[in-house]
């Protein structure tokens, strides 16, 4: 009786081994990629947007779908034999030491041949030094901080367009409303918060100001949260600009639309960029008054209407989810699809190999659901070189992408109606 | 030189300036009689805002009506504050009576962010909207309207002071409590009565406010701060003097974020601050 059972054990303990052994080698047929984001902690909402964006995109590859998506039509990988991808979420907690350490453990233990993340700036810079010193390949969808492309990494990858490109877009935009419109302009100026966000913003459009052939007339600083935006408005108004950019967090963002109204002053456009102009409060706070205020904004479900896969796949992530794609979710997603792609391109899991295929590596805006012209990285930043912003418009309480006007679900309002007029 | 711009930021600054007047009497006032300085000031004002908010969301008040509701409602916190806190530590060491205020101002801040959440909010239609246009100079209604208001409350706070019975008892109270008290001055209904004022004119201040700022939890922070910079440049305890510093500071701001540079025109305020106390401690108005 004894005997048997050891025999039995045996038995299974064999079973259990083979199948041990057998896992590792199936294991080799699934491509592994590491995705870092903000799992908890205060950004835990967006993190888990980003999550399921990302496993939309992996089923996307691994099995057949009917859309104008890299490796959608196909199952798997097809140069690597059709092999799945795998993604092995990790979570940074949005802590920058975290986010490193992360990196390290995907790439040592997890033997991730690709990583991508970290949405947050701050972590996507710490994360990318890990793997630019192991020289494993690390795509960032979502980080906007100019600097994470300055820095010269030989495996940093990103495909959002950043702070320096949303600022060209705004010229690039009046230049297209003066085509179109035969609108005059030809000077701007900025009001902007003078921290980090503020200053980025106005360095950006001094530099795309020149390039482009406008004049900055006044460039206004002021600190966060005053009790009056009198002098600040009064500074801009003196210089009589024809579209004004401001750069404002939530609160400053409402006081100075109010200042605006209160004395009377609507220059041809407010031109935001994004940040409390684009937030809830705004539009609820201010109601009437803050319509016809323009911001950059990165995506917009609207783009469906030129667009009909936005639409498709935002079905599929809602069905799935409960809830609509967003900026950030749509980035992380495009972001996903891109790096399969470069490895499916390379043929290889070898991470110097998918470097050389992200290098080499270009896809069409038709083939995404993003508002891009496409992907190409810059051969030095590696920095996504045809990634673009889209401009929105407030009417009627709603947000409308009013340019590229190829994608607008509206026609722009230009000018801004005066005050008196509404 | 002087262009429309200038013209509008000068008249711009004076109307900003006379609120800062009003939200300062109440707190020089209570300063003046009984030495206290009262750090929940601002947050007295946040309430005065949050009333007529809610009044106009929940029930289409306008503020202008509901002005007189936060006045009062005001008058009875300010009374309660006075009557559970302040009473009891009047004779205390002055870090006791910092900690104090600036306990009521902890809780009512964060009282607010829990029942009102730190959304950003604003009234959005009143009963006086729109700007007057002077030649190129704009001046919009609510705040004229709100700066008319700071006026006469702040007009009506110095009559009461100096040319009415009660107070020459306030006044009696503040320059010697226990020879007031030998008088026949009940000196407690006195303070009970200053904190009242205080606390009322912070209200009605709020309520002028609400019609063209924005309200959220934190908001008496910026108003509070610019307050005890007024008081302590008219001279503590002075209403004249926190009427005229109030006014001084709304034009300082505007003019130096005009003429020079707006990130830095709370500097020029602070420097005047710091040259009143340097030249003349006492206060503008102040006397030795």
């Amino acid at each position: 009786m004894k005997r048997r059972f050891a025999n039995v054990s045996g038995m299974a303990m064999a079973v259990a081994l083979t199948a041990l052994l057998a896992m590792p080698a199936a294991a080799v047929d699934k491509v592994r990629i590491g995705a870092i984001y903000p799992l908890t902690g205060p950004a835990g909402s967006t993190g888990a947007e980003l999550k399921d964006a990302i496993t939309l995109a992996a089923d996307i590859v691994n099995g057949k779908y009917d859309l104008d998506l890299p490796l959608a039509r196909t199952q798997g990988l097809p140069n690597l034999k059709g092999a799945q991808v795998e993604v092995i979420f990790g979570d940074h907690q949005g802590k920058p030491d975290v986010g490193q350490a992360e990196a390290e453990r995907m790439i040592t233990t997890e033997k991730v041949v690709a990583l991508m993340g970290a949405y947050h700036s701050s972590v996507t810079t710490t994360a990318s030094i890990a793997a630019e010193r192991h020289k494993v390949p690390f795509l960032n969808p979502e980080s906007t901080d100019p600097k994470l492309t300055e820095r010269g990494f030989r495996y940093f990858f990103r495909t959002t367009p950043f702070d320096d490109q949303f600022a060209e877009n705004f010229f690039q935009f009046l230049n297209d409303v003066k085509k179109q419109k035969g609108a005059k302009i030809s000077s701007v100026a900025t009001v902007y918060e003078n921290t980090n966000f503020g200053t980025g913003v106005n360095n950006a459009i001094r530099k795309n100001a020149a390039k482009y052939g406008y004049r900055l007339v006044a460039d206004v600083a002021y600190a966060e949260k005053g009790t009056s935006a009198i002098a600040e408005v009064q500074k801009v108004k003196a210089a009589a600009p024809d579209v004004v950019m401001p750069a404002s967090y939530t609160a400053d963002a409402i006081l100075y639309m109010k200042t605006f109204k209160d004395l009377n002053y609507a220059p041809q456009a407010i031109l935001a960029m994004d940040a409390g102009y684009i937030s809830d409060e705004f539009k609820k706070t201010l109601g009437k008054d803050g319509e016809y205020v323009l911001s950059r904004e990165v995506w917009a479900l609207d783009l469906a209407k030129k667009k009909p896969m936005i639409a498709k796949v935002n079905e599929i992530y809602k069905k799935r989810f409960g809830r609509d794609m967003n900026g950030n979710s749509a980035r992380s997603f495009t972001g996903f699809l891109v790096l399969a792609d470069a490895i499916n391109r390379a043929g290889s899991t070898d991470p110097e190999k998918i470097r050389e295929a992200l290098e080499k590596y270009t896809l069409g805006g038709n083939m995404m659901i993003m508002p891009w012209d496409g992907v190409a990285f810059d051969p030095k930043t590696h920095q996504n070189t045809k990634g673009r912003g889209i401009i929105v418009q407030l009417v009627s309480g709603e947000w409308y992408t009013v340019w590229p006007f190829d994608l607008a679900s509206r026609d722009v309002v230009w000018p801004m109606p005066a005050w008196g007029k509404r | 030189m002087f262009s429309t711009e200038l013209a509008q930021t000068l008249l711009s600054g004076v109307l900003m300036g006379l609120i800062f007047s009003l939200v300062a009497v109440g707190l020089t006032l209570i300063w003046g009689i009984m030495d206290i300085v009262n750090f929940a000031h601002g947050d007295f004002l946040m309430s005065g805002m949050y009333i007529s908010y809610w009044m106009y969301a929940l029930w289409g008040i306008d503020p202008l009506l509901s002005l007189p509701v936060s006045g009062a409602f005001l008058f009875f916190l300010g009374m309660v504050a006075y009557r559970l806190v302040i009473r009891r530590i009047l004779g205390a060491p002055m870090l006791i009576q910092i900690f104090a205020t600036f306990g009521i101002m902890i809780l009512m801040r964060y009282l607010a962010f829990y029942f009102f959440k730190p959304n950003y909010r604003s009234i959005q239609q009143t009963l006086l909207s729109g700007n007057i246009d002077l030649h190129g100079v704009y001046l919009s209604i609510p705040q004229l309207a709100a700066a008319a208001g700071a006026f006469l409350t702040t007009g009506a706070v110095y009559v009461l002071i100096h040319k009415t019975r009660v107070g020459g008892a306030l006044q009696a109270t503040a320059e010697d409590r226990e020879a007031a008290a030998l008088m026949g001055i009940n000196t407690d209904r006195m303070f009970t009565l200053a904190w009242g004022i205080g606390a009322a004119t912070a209200g009605i201040a709020g309520s002028l406010l609400s019609t063209f700022f924005y309200i959220f939890p934190e908001v008496g922070g910026i108003f509070g701060l610019i307050a005890f910079v007024a008081v302590t440049l008219g001279g503590f305890g002075n209403v004249a003097g926190a009427f005229v510093a109030g006014i001084l500071i709304g034009v300082v701001e505007a003019m130096a974020g005009y003429l020079y540079d707006p990130a830095l025109k709370t500097v020029f305020v602070y420097v005047l601050f710091l040259g009143v106390l340097f030249f003349r401690p006492q206060g503008l108005l102040g006397v030795e």
